[in-house]
């Protein structure tokens, strides 16, 4: 289908690509596919609807504001879309990335206002919406700064009121559950399991536009996740 | 009317297999007013209903005479009666009284029998129910048989009904049988209908009782004065009273009364004394079970009493009810949002409420609660809970099955009470954790379960604060979640916790183990880490390891064992995990392995060549929980057995060298169990465990653990001779003897045991002396420790081998311990006593004299030959072969009867008894005309047949004796009957001389007595 300049326009975004993330070639390679598969409104830039459907959609990422601060801190440049770099090297955070590098992508999602901190406010506001249940006696708000303390208690390691990035890097590092204390912004290990077998058994090649054909494939997947079950449980 | 017997009437507990019996109370008098009526009277029922017969007859035990029947419509047949109706079916007659009971097949029937008892009617109806717990289904079929929830045999039938009518519409000149048993249906679906609407009505009506006879008792005064002294204060704006007190003496009366015990008996339960804001004078109100009254307060007279009189007859169910009545002020601040708040709280009704039956399910609540153990069943909840708890509670409990599991949760989570001064800051601080875990998405769930974990787990109050305040629940509900997180938050803690007791019963009683057993097959290798190490730690009581083998954990557990290699060069963080799995997963099996069958399961399962590949490991902690694991499970001879032939003794051994005293003690315990094999011993000897055995005795270790499992493993491997050789070489018995002072009968047993076996070879038994153990082994037979008891004497004995040993024992009087010994209860104890006590009579000097000197010593000994046990009895029989030797004590004995009772033994086909049996009785043939006795005993021709035994033992013994009863000629003939020449002919060519001589000697006798007679028949 590509051109040969097109080809060759490929293999060096690879070959750059290769250096700067922890994938391999092939990796790469159908992670481009797939990223100029997403790009539906306009080629080459992924649009932030579009990226939020993918979170929403592999990584099981649900959070409004979190699915925003993700794109942000993917989209190194500001651009408002994402380049084809952009995605990859996120993704490649994503799927394998370092401690430090989930640190970093963690903090930047949840450093609001991109001020490199992490204020009391904008805990409040990652955090006032995980009280599902909130007893009715008890002002939720009330509830919600409650929590943003025992948040400030664990992770403000030099007692300024806020969290920098090394604070919160100490506290993931005391605990590595802190990782995520925030609302969720990275993919658990079966969502990346899915998404690599997704990408590899489509060759990052159909149309998210085809509603129907992703609810095939994830019917494949569940089956196929089934019958990995079923083996497991004979092996055991 | 189903319904009704059995949720409302009140019925007693049943008792020696009889069902239970209708309660004497006002409630069940109505009810059974209400069937009476029903039953009696025309009140709707027609004619033809009353004669509509019964499927089944309702059968009960009567008062009524046969007489009470005469007149027309009965026939009288000796003691029974019949009535003349019959059922048009069968002929069977309608009523029917033989002896007392009396069966009743019609409703009209039933009604003659009422008439007939008169004014007894009630106690015939009574007993007609209280022996027809079901009478609908009697009178009616089965198939409207009184059941729990939705009854819809009523619309089945009705349906059936309709179609039957609609058949037989269609084929209208179809038989008249047909049009007959639909009339029949018809009636007994119009009788149903009747007997529902009754069941109905009198189900009302007892609701209507009940909540009448709701009375006052302390704890509801309690109650309610609590929760009014939490609204009461000096601001008029923000309280509702000003105060609230008990009033008189302080003192509480064991029924939980305030009021003086003569005024109790008036009902009185306390006296209260409130100050509204705005009522000028305080009230005095009289609590009292039939409500809540003012009194007249404070006598003037006499100070410090009441004035009881009312001054008006109002009385109220509630005393808030009350106060409202009397003060505007606390019936506007009650209605206000906080106080409603304290009393909902509370579970006390305001009055403003309407809603009773809420109420009551409140109460039902608190009431089941109370009831599981599971559920914050802490002392600082129960105090609260019950004092809202009414009586009522039990009879409502049926009311409110609706509620469902959640309300109660939180219910029982708003019954906390707001401040307890005595509980610690902590508490509060997890309480509140907990409301997050509970309120939170996965988020605030992650957030509280960190902060939980910053708490110190390890102490008890953190501990059972998570509990009591029913954090256990939500932790063990997060592991059923998919969230990998929250589920390893939750057990990051619920492993720590778990090291509590309380605790891990109450995780197994929460169905946390078979959560956590699932868990050990996830992938997540951190989460499988976290599950087997709770698992070790709840599995440390038997309930626990039940549940986790029952539900597949054992294979689970075992399969984590399965890791890659172990010492590799490069480790990757990833093969460094799988080895942790496997850590754990031995730490989980250790617990496990405390209960048999589990020890069973995990053979089954393949544990033992994964244990034997994680042995070879170089980590302490990983050697500890395997060896602790092989060291439980190698009381199992499987196990031993398996240990031997994996290859595992030389890694025992080899950590037997660690510097870490637990491993030891574990490999020493290990060694201790399985060297009851002798090729274990030996392999234990070839791998050069002995020496670091011998080392940790003179290591000088406090630890008695240690010890005791090095001093066993030398005890047993010692059982060997050639280990003996290796002990003697490394000056073993030096150190055991020095062990005989100030150690614990655990370590005693096995240093003693050895000793024991030590002394088998006899340069030993000198070394023991020249170690001086001779006189810490003898005072130790005044123990009482059985198990230390037999080794003991097992050890004097065999050092009363050495004649010079045995000047020592004896001068300790240590024959006098051994004897009396005898009458130890344990059967091992006696027989080990009895075969040290044969070497002490064999080596001592004037043995005769000292065993006579001990008073009734003979006779105890000659009576234990009637002891069940083999062993005993073989060991007795040694020792009266040695007493024997001296004939004044032959004397005696045979005065207490020895030898009938030896006779009596000769049956036996165990050849340890035979020999030493055979022996006594050679010796005890010296006495008198002991032979004779023998022979007249049938003792002679049950010998002659232990020759055929394959033990040369039995034969030296036997043809001993055999040559000393055919000295008697009547023995002789009983003998060659029994055809002891040919096998003595073959003893004679025996190459032991013993042997030969008394088989020569015997035939000998045998021959001469032939000649003898030969010679008296010819001359």
């Amino acid at each position: 289908m590509a051109s040969k300049h097109g080809r060759q326009a490929k293999e060096q975004a690879v070959t750059n690509l290769l250096k700067c993330t922890r994938l391999d070639r092939e990796e790469i390679s159908l992670l481009i596919d797939r990223f100029s598969d997403l790009c539906q409104k306009e080629e080459g830039k992924l649009h932030r609807l579009e990226f939020r459907d993918e979170l929403n959609r592999f990584f099981n990422i649900t959070d409004d504001i979190l699915m925003d601060r993700v794109f942000r801190a993917f989209d190194k440049k500001s651009s408002g879309t994402l380049k084809v770099e952009d995605y990859v090297q996120g993704i490649g955070k994503f799927l394998n990335g370092t401690i430090e590098d989930h640190v970093q992508l963690c903090f930047d999602a949840y450093d609001l206002n991109n001020d490199n901190y992490i204020s009391r406010e904008e805990m409040f506001q990652l955090l006032k919406s995980c009280l599902v249940k909130a007893p009715t006696e008890e002002d939720p708000d009330e509830l919600v700064k409650e929590l943003v303390e025992i948040v400030m208690k664990k992770m403000d390691k030099d007692h300024d009121g806020r969290v920098s990035l090394p604070d919160f890097r100490a506290a993931v590092e005391e605990e590595k559950l802190m990782l995520e204390a925030l609302g969720k912004c990275l993919p658990d290990e079966k969502c990346k399991l899915t998404f690599q077998e997704m990408l590899r058994m489509s060759g990052g090649r159909y149309s998210s536009a085809n509603s129907v054909s992703i609810s095939e494939q994830r019917d494949k997947n569940a089956r196929r996740n089934q019958k990995g079950h079923q083996q497991k449980t004979m092996i055991f | 009317m189903g319904q009704t017997l059995q949720r409302a009437a009140q019925w007693t507990t049943a008792t020696d297999g009889h069902s239970g019996k209708l309660e004497f109370s006002s409630l069940n008098e109505d009810l059974l007013n209400t069937v009476l009526n029903f039953a009696e009277g025309p009140s709707g029922k027609s004619p033809e209903e009353g004669k509509l017969v019964f499927k089944k007859p309702l059968t009960w035990t009567t008062a009524l005479k046969p007489s009470a029947f005469s007149g027309s419509g009965y026939i009288e047949k000796g003691t029974s009666v019949v009535s003349e109706a019959t059922s048009p079916k069968d002929a069977c007659p309608l009523l029917e009284l033989s002896g007392n009971k009396l069966s009743v097949l019609s409703l009209e029937q039933a009604e003659n029998v009422l008439r007939v008892a008169g004014d007894r009617k009630m106690v015939e109806l009574r007993a007609c129910l209280e022996e027809n717990k079901d009478p609908v289904a009697n009178m009616l079929g089965d198939r409207f048989a009184t059941v729990d929830g939705a009854d819809n045999s009523i619309f089945r039938y009705h349906e059936e009904i309709t179609k039957e009518i609609e058949l037989l519409s269609k084929q209208s000149d179809e038989s008249e049988e047909k049009k007959r048993e639909l009339e029949e249906k018809k009636l007994v679906l119009s009788l149903r209908l009747k007997l529902l609407r009754l069941d109905e009505h009198m189900l009302n009506a007892s609701i209507i009782k009940i909540t009448n006879d709701v009375r006052l008792n302390p704890k509801i005064v309690d109650g309610e004065v609590t929760v009014l002294k939490q609204v009461s204060g000096e601001d008029n704006n923000r309280y509702a009273l000003q105060f609230i007190n008990y009033f008189g003496e302080n003192y509480v009366y064991q029924n939980g009364c305030r009021a003086q015990p003569w005024r109790q008996l008036n009902g009185d339960i306390c006296y209260l004394v409130i100050k509204c804001f705005d009522v000028d004078h305080p009230l005095y109100v009289t609590a009292n079970t039939s409500g809540y009254y003012l009194n007249k307060g404070p006598s003037k007279e006499k100070s410090g009493q009441l004035e009881y009189e009312r001054p008006d007859s109002d009385t109220y169910r509630e005393l808030v009810t009350m106060i409202k009545a009397k003060s505007p002020h606390f019936a506007e601040m009650i209605s206000k949002q906080e106080i409603q708040d304290v009393f909902t709280k509370a579970g006390f009704r305001t009055g403003l409420e309407d809603c009773h039956l809420a109420h009551w399910r409140r109460h039902a609540w608190a009431h089941k609660s109370d009831r599981k153990p599971t559920k914050k069943a802490s002392n600082i909840h129960e105090t609260r809970s019950r004092s809202t708890k009414t009586p009522l509670a039990e009879q409502e409990d049926h009311f409110s099955e609706s509620s469902t599991e959640s309300e109660e949760e939180e219910e029982a989570i708003e019954r906390r009470p707001e401040a307890n001064a005595d509980l610690p800051s902590e508490y509060w601080q997890i309480q509140k954790l907990v409301k997050y875990l509970k309120g939170g998405n996965q988020t605030a769930t992650i957030i509280a379960l960190c902060s939980l974990r910053d708490f110190n787990l390890t102490q008890e109050t953190c501990q059972l604060a998570i509990r009591d305040v029913g954090g256990l629940e939500v932790l063990i509900n997060l592991l059923d979640t998919d969230e990998v997180k929250c589920k390893i938050g939750a057990l990051k803690i619920l492993k720590e916790i778990s090291r509590n007791t309380q605790i891990r019963r109450a995780i197994a009683d929460l169905g946390g183990l078979q959560t956590m057993v699932k868990i050990l097959r996830d992938q997540d290798k951190d989460l499988k880490c976290l599950a087997a190490e709770t698992i070790a730690n709840v599995a440390k009581f038997r309930r626990a390891r039940r549940t986790v083998r029952q539900h597949g954990g054992i294979k689970r557990l075992v399969h984590l064992l399965d890791c890659v290699k172990l010492n590799s060069t490069v480790m990757t963080p990833e093969m460094e995990m799988s080895v942790e799995v496997a850590r754990c997963g031995a730490l989980a099996l250790w617990s496990c392995s405390k209960s048999k069958k589990n020890k069973e399961a995990m053979r089954k399962a393949g544990a033992i060549p994964l244990l034997a590949k994680l042995l070879k490991s170089e980590h302490e902690n990983m050697l500890i929980p395997v060896v602790g694991t092989l060291q439980e499970c190698a009381s199992e001879p499987s196990y031993g057995l398996a240990i031997r032939t994996e290859g595992m003794i030389e890694d025992l051994v080899k950590n037997l060298k660690s510097s870490n005293q637990e491993l030891q003690m574990h490999c020493a315990a290990a060694i201790f169990k399985c060297a009851e094999e002798k090729e274990t011993r030996d392999l234990v000897r070839q791998y050069g465990g002995l020496d670091p055995l011998v080392g940790l005795l003179s290591s000088g270790t406090d630890d008695k653990q240690l010890l005791a499992a090095a001093t066993g493993a030398i005890w047993k491997c010692s059982i060997s001779p050639e280990n003996v050789q290796r002990f003697q070489e490394l000056k073993a018995i030096d150190m055991l003897v020095g062990l005989l002072h100030n150690q614990p009968e655990e370590v005693l047993v096995n240093v003693v045991g050895a000793l024991g076996e030590l002394a088998k070879d006899p340069p030993n038994r000198m070394a023991i002396r020249k170690a001086g153990g001779i006189s810490p082994l003898v005072n130790l037979l005044t123990g009482t420790n059985q198990a230390l008891l037999v080794n003991v004497t097992r050890a004097v004995g065999q050092c009363a081998e050495e004649p010079d040993n045995m000047i020592i024992i004896d001068k300790l009087d240590g024959v006098r311990l051994l004897w009396s010994l005898l009458k130890n209860q344990n059967r091992d104890v006696q027989a080990s006593a009895a075969w040290a006590i044969c070497p002490c009579i064999e080596n001592a000097k004037d043995a005769g004299e000292m065993v006579r000197s001990f008073v009734g010593g003979l006779e105890l000994i000659v009576s234990l030959l009637k002891s069940e046990d083999k062993e005993v009895l073989a060991a007795v029989c040694a020792a009266i072969a040695n007493i024997a030797k001296d004939e004044e004590n032959l004397a005696v004995i045979t005065d207490h009867g020895v030898v009938p009772m030896l006779a009596k033994l000769t049956h036996t086909t165990d050849d340890k008894l035979r020999r030493h049996l055979a022996e006594a009785i050679a010796r005890c043939c010296n006495w008198g005309n002991n032979r004779i006795s023998f022979g007249k005993e049938r003792a002679v021709a049950p010998l002659v047949r232990y020759l055929k035994s394959k033990d040369e033992n039995v034969h030296r013994s036997t043809a001993r004796a055999l040559f000393q009863l055919s000295k008697n000629p009547e023995n002789c003939i009983t003998m060659h009957e029994a055809g002891v020449v040919k096998p003595l002919i073959k003893m004679v060519g025996s190459r032991d001389e013993d042997l030969q001589e008394s088989s020569a000697g015997c035939i000998g006798n045998i021959r001469r007595l032939a000649l003898a007679n030969e010679k008296a028949r010819y001359s």
